[in-house]
C-alpha cells in the first residue's frame, strides 16, 4: 500500500501503552500493518496510514486502543446520508453500498 | 454435505457479471451452512467466510487439492469486510453457525480459520467462550489460504491490503452503474436548461443543446468514475474531489476541440459541469477503497461539496444564459 497515502492528520487512533498487555493482536489484525510489538508494548509506526477500520480496537482483549467508532463504510454518499439525517433529525439509512 | 467445486461453470461466470454491475447484485447470497472441498476429515481445517458469491467463488476455486471445511456464515450476501464493517460477520453468527451445523461432532479440533478482513467486526478472542472454537485469522486474499495452511502462518505481505489496477478496475462497472440511476433523474432537467433560450424549445436548437451537455456528462463520468480509480496513484493530490477535478479538466480539451462552434459562455459552463461532476464521483470512490479513513473523508467533503455545489450552480446559471447571449 505504498502507494497509497490518504490524508495524513485525518484518523482518529489512540492507543494507551499503560493499559496495553502487549498480546500482538492489533499487530496482526491491521491491514496498513500499523503496529508493531515493542518490548511488550503495542506501538504504533504509521498513523498516517491508518483507515479506521476498527480491526485493532476489535480485537484488543483490554480495550487499550480507540479508533473514530462512527461505522459506515467511509464513501461520501454515506456521510451526505448522514448530515441530511443529522438536520432531519432521523437515523441515517447507509449509503446502499 | 455438500461438496462444492473448485472451478466455475458458464452460470457461476454470468452471475458474477451480474454482481459486479450491480444489475442484480442482492441475489447474489449463497446457503449459508457447512459446506466442504476435497474429502475433508476430522483433523481437516475449517475456514469461516461470508455468504457473498463473489467471496465464495473466490474461496473455492483457490482450494483445488485441498480438503477442508467451509463454514459459510449469514452475511447477508455481503462480502467478508463490508459484512464485518455493518456487525453481520460476527462473533454471535459464527458460533451460531458452528452450533447449527455440530461442528464439534465433524472435527476433532477446536480450531477456526477467519478471514483477516472479517477483524473489525470479529473479536477473536471472544469466540472460545460462544463456541468452544478459538479463531485464528488466516491470510487476506483467498489466493494465499494454501501457502497459509501449508505454513501455518501468514507472512506480513499476505497480510496488508492491496489496491493493484486489476482491484481498481473491477470496481468500475459498480461505479457507473449507480451513475446510470440518477443520470435518468437528470435528463428532464437537461432538457430544460437547453431549451430556455430567445425562441423557447425551438426542437433543433434544444436537442442540440441537449445532446452537448449530455456528451459533457459522459465525460465526466468516464473522467470520475473510470479514469480516477484506474489511474488512482498517479493522479495528483490526495484528496479525492481534486483527483476528481483534475482529471476532469483535462479531459474537457478534447471535449471543447471536438465542438468548435460553442461560445465562450457556454464553454466556460461546460468545463465547471464536467469538472463539478468527475469531482463528485471521484470523491464517491472513497467508499470504494481500502486507505480512505472516514475522519479523512469527511475532512475532504466539507471542500468538495461547497467547489461541486457551485460550480454546478454557476453552470446551470451560465447555460440558458449563453443562448441570450449567442
Ligand atoms: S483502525 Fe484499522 S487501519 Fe487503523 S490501525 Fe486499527 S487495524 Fe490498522
Ligand atoms: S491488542 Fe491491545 S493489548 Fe494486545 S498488543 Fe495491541 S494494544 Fe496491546
Amino acid at each position: 500500500m505504498r502507494h497509497f497515502r490518504y490524508l495524513e492528520d485525518a484518523a482518529i487512533l489512540r492507543l494507551d501503552t499503560d493499559t496495553c498487555i502487549g498480546c500482538g493482536n492489533c499487530a496482526l489484525v491491521c491491514p496498513h500493518r500499523i503496529f508493531v510489538l515493542k518490548e511488550g508494548k503495542a506501538e504504533i509506526i504509521d498513523r498516517g496510514a491508518c483507515m479506521e477500520c476498527g480491526a485493532c480496537a476489535t480485537n484488543c482483549p483490554v480495550g487499550a486502543i480507540y479508533v473514530n467508532p462512527d461505522d459506515g463504510c467511509g464513501c461520501a454518499a454515506y456521510i451526505i446520508n448522514s448530515w441530511i439525517a443529522k438536520v432531519r433529525g432521523k437515523v441515517p439509512s447507509g449509503c446502499g453500498c | 454435505m455438500p461438496r462444492v467445486a473448485t472451478t466455475l461453470s458458464l452460470k457461476d461466470h454470468l452471475g458474477t457479471v451480474g454482481a459486479r454491475t450491480g444489475l442484480a447484485r442482492n441475489d447474489y447470497r449463497v446457503t449459508p451452512g457447512l459446506y466442504c472441498v476435497g474429502s475433508p476429515g476430522a483433523d481437516s481445517p475449517v475456514l469461516v467466510s461470508a455468504n457473498y458469491k463473489l467471496t465464495f467463488d473466490a474461496l473455492r476455486q483457490e482450494l483445488a487439492d485441498i480438503d477442508a471445511w467451509l463454514l459459510i456464515i449469514d452475511s447477508r450476501g455481503v462480502n467478508v469486510w463490508c459484512a464485518a464493517g455493518k456487525g453481520t460477520f460476527s462473533c454471535e453468527e459464527i458460533a451460531f453457525q458452528v452450533r447449527r451445523c455440530r461442528l464439534e461432532e465433524l472435527v476433532s479440533h477446536r480450531r477456526l480459520i477467519l478471514p483477516q478482513l472479517a477483524a473489525n467486526g470479529v473479536a477473536a478472542h471472544r469466540l472460545k467462550e460462544l463456541c468452544g472454537f478459538s479463531g485464528r485469522f488466516g491470510p487476506i486474499f483467498a489466493r494465499d489460504l494454501p501457502e497459509y495452511l501449508l505454513q501455518g502462518k501468514a507472512s506480513e505481505e499476505m497480510r496488508t491490503v492491496t489496491f493493484t489496477l486489476g482491484e481498481r478496475a473491477v470496481l468500475v462497472p459498480l461505479e457507473i452503474c449507480l451513475v446510470w440511476k440518477k443520470l435518468a433523474f437528470a435528463l428532464p432537467l437537461f432538457l430544460l436548461l437547453s431549451g430556455i433560450g430567445p425562441e423557447p424549445f425551438a426542437l433543433h436548437g434544444t436537442l442540440s443543446r441537449f445532446a452537448v451537455l449530455l456528451a459533457a456528462t459522459l465525460v465526466a463520468l468516464v473522467a470520475g468514475a473510470v479514469l480516477v480509480p484506474l489511474l488512482l496513484p498517479w493522479v495528483p493530490c490526495r484528496r479525492f474531489w481534486i483527483k476528481g477535478l483534475l482529471v476532469g479538466a483535462a479531459l474537457c480539451l478534447p471535449l471543447l476541440l471536438a465542438l468548435p462552434e460553442l461560445a465562450m459562455t457556454e464553454q466556460v459552463a461546460l468545463v465547471l459541469w464536467v469538472g463539478a461532476g468527475s469531482s463528485f464521483m471521484a470523491m464517491n470512490f472513497t467508499g470504494s477503497t481500502p486507505y480512505t479513513s472516514l475522519s479523512g473523508v469527511s475532512q475532504e467533503l466539507r471542500g468538495g461539496l461547497i467547489f461541486q455545489l457551485s460550480a454546478t450552480f454557476a453552470a446551470a446559471v451560465l447555460w440558458p444564459l449563453a443562448a441570450f447571449l449567442s
